[in-house]
This record gives C-alpha cells, structure tokens and sequence, in this order.
C-alpha cells in the first residue's frame, strides 16, 4: 500500500525559505503570484493491506519523527 | 568534572569540545556514542556538541534527537544533571523536547561564520556563574538554522522566569535588530528548561579558549560549571 505525509508550517511561523521561492517566481517574470511557503512531502511504501493500520502507523510515524508539530501540521493520505 | 559527550554521525564538533573540556577542567571527557543505552557512572555534565548530525536531514537535530542515548539523557536531565548543547546540540536538545522551541532558518537566509557578542544575562546559574550579569563576551557562531522561535507564551515564559542566558548584543552590550544576527526572537542566543539544569546555545564558546584562538572568552563558561561542581561536591 502507498501512502503520503504532507508536512506544512503552521500559519504564522516565518518562513524565510518560502519567501526566496516567492522572490524568485516573481523575479521569473511568472505572474500571480501572490505568496509561496513551502514543505515537505514523504512517500511511503506500507507492508500489508489494512487501512485503519496504516493510518495508526502513519500518525504515529509523522508524530515521532516527520514532522515537528511545534512549528509543522501534516496531512496523511493512503493512495 | 566527569563530562560525557555525545557523538552522533556527522557531528564535528566533539573533539573542540572536549579539547576546551580537558584544558579547563583537567580531566579527560567520556565519549558516548549513540547507540548506548546508559552515561557513564558518575558523569556531572553531558554535553551535545556541535557539527551536522546526520547530514541536517529532515531538520536539524531530528534524527539525532530520537537516537537511544538520548533516553538515557531525558533521565540524567529529570534528575537533575547538567546537559550543555552547543549549536545542533542546542537543535538536537529542542529536537528532543529538553528544551522549548526550535531553531529555524537564519532570517537572512544565509549560514553565518563569525564572532558574535553576547550579553550575559545573569551571573547565578551553572551556565554562567563564570561571568558578570550584563558582562558582554565575544565568541564565535556557525549555523545556519540559529533563529530561535518559539511560541508567544513560550516566549513570555523564558523572559518572565529568566530563561534567557545569553542573548546577541553589539560589541558594547546593545541587544538591538543589527546585532540579532539570525532573527532569532528576543535576540536569543541561549536558553535553560524550567529546571534551569538544562542550557541550549548556538554560538561555540568552546572555539574561545587559548590564546592561539585569538579570545579567550568563552572559558568563563566552563569554569563556572567547574566551579559549580566543586561546590555541590
């Protein structure tokens, strides 16, 4: 089973690394942009076929290591 | 002082440390690799040194944060045991949940290698009892994920219980927005738990020990914890 962790910053934490990437678009000439912040995806590869499982495993997963919930949200998704 | 420091892959910083550890103390630190589940006996002070655990991956200090010795630190801590961590010690520490906050990317963007000055905060605790309060010390820094961010009630928190250790200033003591190399908040540079027993910091005063360094500035801070040792001994 494939599944994705999505992890975003909170609103309202700085994030100087989503402000470059929105300087840069604007600096392409690529219009519309009006803000940019960025995070992360993980693609994981699950063993076995039980979805509720998964998604235990999964929460667990983002809680303990991939995401820092002081300044991070993440979103789980079985695909 | 039985200090232990930790090593983790990719940390650089461990044997600076235990060079300035050796020089101040006179006694040869205890190297602990990761993978151990327990300090050595009698250990007064663990030390997370700096460098780049892991490669930064994920985020600074994540991984290493989750590594079995740290178990045996979050014991040693609520015990009340000294833990000093320098730069991603000071990540790893936050990493941890030792320590409120997490450091994020420097404001600028760009990593930083230079001295800084710091204020010293307060002369009456482990981590400072070497120096004055108000004393300004040179040191240098090397980071760049410094910028020290925490919630607003964390924030309130650390300034109202005098948490705040060491901040960056100008050369003659001003805390203002020119000084705050990394944007960090309130110009912080180094915070302790509730406890006060466990000290977090980005610069390296372990790089400002003997004159062949250029400043020696960075001494003050582990005599004191010396001293403090001697004492409580």
């Amino acid at each position: 089973m494939k599944a994705r962790v999505t992890v975003t910053l909170k609103t309202g934490i700085l994030d100087p690394q989503g402000k470059a990437i929105e300087g840069a678009l604007k600096s392409l000439g690529v219009d519309g942009v009006a803000s940019v912040r960025q995070g992360k995806v993980f693609d994981i590869e699950l063993a076995g076929a039980d979805k509720a499982k998964a998604e235990v495993v999964l929460k667990e997963a983002a809680d303990k290591l991939l995401a820092n919930t002081v300044i991070e949200n993440y979103r789980v998704e079985l695909l | 002082m039985k200090a232990a420091i930790l090593v983790f892959p990719g940390i650089n910083r461990d044997r600076d440390m235990a060079r300035a550890l050796k020089l101040i103390s006179g006694h040869e630190p205890a190297m602990v690799w990761r993978a151990e589940t327990s300090l050595p006996v009698g250990t007064d002070l663990v030390v997370v040194p700096g460098g780049f655990s892991y490669g930064d991956y994920l985020r600074c200090g994540a991984i290493a944060a989750r590594a079995p010795v740290m178990d045996a630190v979050r014991d040693y801590a609520a015990k009340g045991g000294l833990v000093l961590g320098v730069c991603n010690g000071f990540q790893i520490l936050c990493e941890s949940g030792l320590l409120p906050g997490v450091l994020m990317r420097n404001a600028g963007l760009k990593f930083i290698c230079h001295d800084v000055h710091l204020r010293v905060e307060r002369s009456d605790t482990p981590f400072t009892r070497g120096y004055n309060a108000g004393q300004v010390i040179r040191v240098p820094v090397a980071h760049g994920e410094g910028n020290y961010e925490a919630d607003e009630e964390t924030i309130k928190r650390l300034e109202g219980e005098g948490r705040v250790l060491y901040r960056y200033c100008s050369a003659d003591g001003v805390v203002d927005e020119a000084s705050n190399i990394n944007g960090a908040a309130q110009s912080i540079a180094g915070i302790v738990n509730d406890r006060g027993n466990v000290l977090g910091m980005m610069p390296h005063p372990e790089n400002h020990v003997e004159d062949i360094m250029g400043c020696t500035d960075g001494r003050g801070l582990f005599a004191g914890l010396v001293q403090h040792l001697e004492k409580a001994a």
